[in-house]
């Protein structure tokens, strides 16, 4: 038996049973295949169930588990660690055509995504103010900041970070404000850590990820939004656990 | 108490239960008495973050058991070394004092079925099987566990009993088995075999560990029975029968109640091991009392 043939008939249930596949009857009864067929798209969807509980809720387990099913059968995890299983979830949502009327949902499966990443994140204690005190006035504007692990920022046309908190509790508040939204994801300990900022402040946090230095992060944040605000924007972004260090022409420091 | 890792390279012949993390605040505060925790290691193969410290909280208190469900020792294609090299970071980070994989495939050239696959039983398979075992073993630096599968479907190219291959594999690499009795019990069901028979030609000296569990019921094609293990109840009567059949052969071994699936408060899975720990201590008494006879 070759097990690429094996796994072919597994994932698609219109191929036939892989010859050679019996019981003790002497039969090839496919309510025993399919049993296999079963195990391996239930613990699929449930592993991509697990990782995006928003957006299983968002659109119903029916919903969830055929758009579950529809990628899966275009992607399958590429390691057995499946809590990473999902990576390419949010961009398959985005173009899956039966949840267009949707549109935030793959935004909204984005930030779930970066919140596991950051859950499994190294433990490293991130930049706090005082550090980032330290550093010499006329060389902050050079200096670049290091991200943390598990920091990310979702940049959404919708008001994704008002829609996961929603469904966080219980019951569920209906959320009809749909308006443009950033999220920040960091975990400055062991909890994982959600919050919505402004504009502003989203396009310089965005410009410092990318490895742009404070002060051309900050020039771009100003021409966004001339009253953008220095100060509160670089010491509410570390304070929120987002870098891990500043690296100026001296060399890295903590 | 427990004395985690002190306890030395082995698991005690006690009940231990597979550690879930929605019952690890309970467990932190009460510190029942368990005998060992099982985790599925590739929960564990991220970074950082709450698996990790709760684990080593964990493991300051009980012995550990690492259980892999992703390895595909199985399968015809090479071992993933980035996963190989995974677990050898887990176990010596955390040094369990038992580590135990499946004899089933997973993972194929177009990526992880999550799912633990069958495999037929020939000279080929045999050699390819060991071959495995023995990367695995040098990989991770420590013996190795190899689990009986429970199995809905046969092949027609196996031509060596079940049995008979884990022995070999076994007797070839130097692994020990982990005993599935409820892996037993479906797969006897499943294939109209005897499973008091299956015990009763297992090689019970390899045996490390026994794995205890709840399954499905329902028919096949031609109506027939078909068990399918399903980790989400209480261990079955018939399995819990096949148990005590089982350690009456092998003596008290080290025996986890799997339950990973609807998940019940912790206090019931307290009380399944409860019931398995009864047999166990029985098995004590009674090798005991026959080793005060011989003295």
């Amino acid at each position: 038996m070759d097990q690429n043939t094996f796994a072919s008939a597994l994932l698609d249930a219109t191929r036939p049973l892989p010859d050679g596949v019996t019981s003790a009857r002497g039969e090839a009864d496919a309510a025993r295949f399919a049993v296999y067929r079963n195990n391996v798209a239930v613990s699929l969807s449930k592993a991509l169930s697990q990782r995006f509980p928003v957006l299983r809720r968002l659109v119903g387990d029916d919903f969830f588990n055929g758009m579950a099913r529809a990628f899966i059968a275009t992607t399958l995890p590429d390691s057995p660690v499946m809590f990473a299983y999902g990576d390419s979830f949010p961009d398959f949502v985005a173009g899956f055509a039966p949840a267009a009327a949707l549109p935030y949902l793959a935004d909204t499966a984005r930030l779930e995504a970066y919140w596991t990443r950051a859950y499994h994140a190294a433990d490293i204690v991130p930049l706090d103010v005082a550090a980032l005190a330290r550093l010499a006035p006329e060389r902050l504007g050079s200096a670049t900041l290091i991200a943390h692990p598990a920091a990310a920022l979702v940049r959404s046309k919708f008001s994704i970070g008002t829609i996961w908190q929603a469904h966080q509790g219980d019951e569920v508040r209906v959320q009809t404000v749909l308006e443009p939204e950033s999220i920040v994801i960091t975990r400055p300990d062991i909890e994982v850590a959600v919050h919505v900022i402004a504009e502003a402040d989203a396009v310089f946090a965005a410009a410092l990820l990318r490895g742009d230095s404070i002060g051309d992060a900050a020039a771009e944040a100003f021409d966004t939004d001339p009253a953008f605000d220095f100060g509160r924007a670089i010491v509410g972004l570390v304070a929120l656990g987002m870098f891990a260090g500043v690296a100026d022409q001296q060399g890295d420091m903590r | 108490m427990n004395t985690g890792t002190q306890s030395g390279q082995s698991l005690p012949a006690r009940a231990g239960l597979g550690l879930k993390p929605e019952h690890i605040g309970e467990i932190i505060a009460t510190e029942p008495e368990i005998g060992f925790f099982e985790v599925h290691a590739e929960n564990y193969m991220g970074d950082g973050g709450a698996p990790h410290r709760t684990l080593s909280e964990i493991v300051a208190r009980y012995p550990l058991s690492l259980h892999g469900v992703g390895l595909s020792i199985g399968a015809e294609r090479p071992l993933d070394k980035a996963h190989l090299a995974r677990l050898r970071r887990l176990i010596d980070r955390y040094q369990p004092q038992s580590f135990s994989e499946h004899l089933a495939w997973s993972t194929h050239d177009a990526g992880f079925l999550n799912d633990l696959l069958p495999l037929p039983y020939t000279n080929r398979t045999l050699a390819h099987v060991s071959a495995h075992v023995d990367e695995v073993q040098q990989a991770v630096g420590r013996r190795m566990l190899l689990e009986n599968p429970s199995t809905y479907i046969l092949f027609e190219d196996s031509t060596i009993d079940e049995i008979d291959f884990l022995d070999a594999i076994a007797e070839r690499t130097g692994c020990g088995l982990l005993l599935d009795v409820n892996n037993v019990m479906v797969s006897a069901i499943n294939h109209r075999l005897d499973p008091f028979a299956y015990i009763d030609r297992f090689p019970v000296e390899r045996v490390g560990e026994i794995h205890l569990a709840g399954y499905d019921e329902t028919v096949d094609g031609a109506g027939d029975r078909l068990l399918i293990d399903a980790h989400n109840s209480t261990v079955a009567d018939d399995v819990f029968s096949l148990y005590r059949h089982t350690i009456g052969r092998t003596g008290p071994v080290p025996t986890l109640i799997e339950w990973d699936n609807d998940v019940p408060a912790f206090a019931v899975l307290l009380a399944e091991a409860t019931r398995a720990e009864a047999v166990l201590d029985e098995a004590a008494l009674r090798r005991d009392a026959r080793f005060s006879r011989r003295a």
